[in-house]
């Protein structure tokens, strides 16, 4: 990615559903190598928001911009080999694959094996090495050969950011990361966070605001479909229209 | 997909493979008869072309309802150039099931794009229409497969290679023998391949693998075009086998009896579409000869599976394996022979009714006697239909009894697996 250019470019975003506008004409300008932060009540716009710039769904109108080239209505895997990765709130993991077999799915495409039929992947191959690097980043060893239907809640969390981190990729969309962990699971998980998006741009929706205000650099408030704010931590703190919108919800106001 | 590996470890799986190749090489000293060879081959046949649907089926989770477009049009491939070397054409016949995989091949790129463009239902009725609709233009040109009377060849034709020839019966069956051995090791090697990792992520969560760079439209195409492949080659193994195609190699019904005995052999399983096999051409050869009502027998038999294990054959046997290794089989084999034996103590009544009613429509033809298993029978003796009945109601009352103790057994042997394990 061009470092001058802003590794995510949003203009004039809407989309409808039917009637409903679920976001309405958001603009947003995200540098590279930034920490982001999405929050709002549930409703604002969030996950569609993800949805609209990974190509899961197409806008209804408005640009979208990756590195300074156009994504909008592109599908899921030609966004994806540009470079950009998410994560979901409801574990999309493959169910009845073993935790390793979880990662190397991830990792295929970006070692360029592409739809190779005619040679095995043979035993410890760099498909193998990076699995291997990747379990140990999530915590997730002693779970190598499980099914991922038999993991616990939080295991399935963990593989759901462990598939997303092995594309490597450039910028990263993380739903609700920690949703559903405890104290000591979420720490760890912000830790990784921090550490695999150095040099990397991230924007990530949490409902954790111990979380958002811990990692984020910058903190876009979306209420309504619209931006409501888009600021520093600090700054969105002080926000009196912010504020208002939680209630006095937010941790040190 | 479990694989050989889950069920067996890896030591395990070299041991089968040898056993696998060791059964096809020995096979023939067994059977020698000409039925049993041409059984065995026909085995064969049924063996790739129900692995190449258990590449739609099972690893990609494509219900396909027109499996047999391909076979069909590998045997149709494999008859003409057949018909071609008779006429003088220097190609090898070895070869020649390789020429009807690679035109099935080639006709699944136009045919399976179309097919995996969408997924699940509407994927489904898509094979079924264009199943239908390549049936339908088989019949309707002659001049291409022979109308009626099909296609003839003659499978002695060409130059003998190193001096085999593939009149006889046994040199056919080792041609097969050797093409199953290598379509499975090939079908079995790419499930360990990039597209075959991702062939399975696809039936597991298809929205996600969009999110990592594949285009899961893409690999089903692929998965399906090379599934055709080999349905192909079974198919052109077929034509050498019969010498002889007609348009009902394109059937519905052939395709559907890939899907069901594909499906009771197993589809979690890479082997249990070989179990499914040997039952497919068992039941079409033995069972359509013995009665009249073998149709209904499989649709029995077919709708208990699903039931009782949706996983098939192979599922029941590597339940026994893991239990014969947790040294539990011991404990539970009782109860897995209690309910076997009601259950046929079941079929056994159903069967007797079957036979009754299906001789009651012949009735004038044939008369109301019959044999039953060795007894005789009046269809038109009330006491003969108590009889059945009872047998069947008593095998279903204790089969239900035995299967409940069954689960029972199991439940306290899962609760307490370590005071076992001590043992």
């Amino acid at each position: 990615m061009n470092p001058v250019l802003p590794a995510l470019e949003l203009k004039g975003l809407s989309k409808c559903h039917g009637a409903t506008e679920v976001l309405r004409g958001l603009s947003l300008l995200v540098r590279p190598g930034e920490r982001i932060g999405i929050i709002g009540p549930n409703g604002a716009g969030k996950s569609t928001l993800f949805d609209l710039i990974s190509g899961a769904q197409a806008p209804s109108a408005g640009q979208i911009l990756l590195g300074g080239q156009r994504i909008d209505g592109l599908s899921p895997f030609r966004i994806s080999r540009l470079g950009l990765g998410r994560s979901f709130q409801v574990s999309q993991v493959f169910p009845s694959l073993s935790v390793a077999d979880n990662l190397r799915c991830g990792v295929l495409w970006r070692l360029g094996y592409r739809y190779r039929f005619w040679a095995r992947l043979r035993a410890g191959s760099d498909v193998d090495a990076e699995v291997d690097a990747l379990l140990a980043r999530v915590r997730l060893q002693g779970r190598r050969d499980t099914p991922a239907r038999q993991l616990s809640y939080a295991e399935q969390r963990a593989l759901e950011l462990g598939i997303t981190l092995a594309g490597d990729p450039q910028l990263m969309l993380l739903d609700e990361p920690t949703a559903g962990m405890n104290q000591s699971e979420s720490r760890h998980v912000v830790a990784l966070i921090r550490e695999v998006t150095q040099g990397k741009t991230l924007l990530m929706v949490e409902h954790d605001m111990a979380v958002v205000f811990g990692l984020a650099e910058r903190i876009a408030v979306l209420v309504q479909g619209t931006l409501l704010a888009f600021d520093t931590p600090q700054a969105i703190r002080a926000n009196r229209q912010v504020q208002q919108a939680y209630l006095g919800t937010l941790p040190g106001l | 997909m479990r694989g050989l590996q889950q069920t067996w470890g890896a030591t395990g799986e070299r041991w089968l493979w040898l056993g696998y190749g060791l059964v096809l090489l020995l096979a023939p000293g067994v059977f020698r008869s000409g039925l049993g060879l041409s059984i065995l081959s026909q085995i064969g046949v049924a063996i790739i072309a129900c692995l190449s649907y258990n590449l739609l089926l099972g690893q990609g989770g494509m219900l396909s309802f027109g499996h047999a477009v391909y076979t069909g049009a590998g045997a149709f491939g494999a008859m003409h150039l057949l018909r071609l070397i008779e006429g003088g054409l220097a190609w090898p016949v070895v070869l020649v099931p390789l020429a009807g995989g690679l035109l099935a091949g080639l006709l699944a790129l136009p045919l399976g794009w179309i097919s995996t463009r969408r997924s699940g239902v509407a994927f489904a009725m898509i094979t079924l229409a264009l199943g239908e609709l390549v049936w339908a233009s088989a019949q309707m040109l002659p001049s291409v497969f022979g109308g009626e009377g099909g296609l003839t060849g003659n499978r002695g034709a060409g130059p003998a290679v190193f001096g085999i020839g593939f009149g006889s019966p046994m040199a056919l069956y080792y041609l097969i023998a050797a093409h199953v051995l290598v379509c499975t090791a090939l079908m079995a090697a790419l499930r360990r391949t990039p597209l075959g990792c991702m062939l399975v992520a696809v039936r597991d969560n298809p929205q996600r693998v969009a999110f990592l760079g594949y285009d899961p439209n893409q690999l089903r195409f692929l998965a399906f075009v090379l599934a055709a492949f080999f349905a192909g080659v079974a198919g052109g193994l077929a034509a050498l086998v019969f010498e002889i195609a007609t348009s009902e190699v394109f059937s519905a019904s052939r395709s559907g009896a890939y899907l069901l005995f594909t499906y009771l052999g197993g589809t979690p399983f890479f082997g249990g579409p070989i179990i499914g096999a040997v039952l497919m051409v068992l039941t079409l050869v033995w069972l359509s000869g013995w009665t009249r009502a073998w149709l209904l027998y499989l649709g029995v038999l077919f709708v208990a599976m699903v039931l009782l294990a949706p996983g098939g054959v192979a599922s029941v046997l590597a339940h026994w394996v893991d239990l014969a290794r947790r040294g539990l089989l011991r404990r539970l084999w009782v109860s897995y022979l209690a309910m076997a034996l009601t259950a046929l103590l079941a079929f056994v009544g159903l069967a007797a009714m079957v036979e009754m009613l299906y001789r009651l429509q012949l009735r004038d033809a044939l008369g109301s006697q019959l044999l039953f298993l060795g007894a005789s029978i009046d269809a038109l003796d009330v006491n003969s239909w108590v009889g059945a009945g009872l047998t069947l109601l008593t095998g279903l009352g204790l089969f239900g009894v035995c299967r409940h103790q069954l689960q029972r057994d199991q439940q306290a042997v899962d609760a307490a697996p370590c005071a076992l394990e001590v043992r």
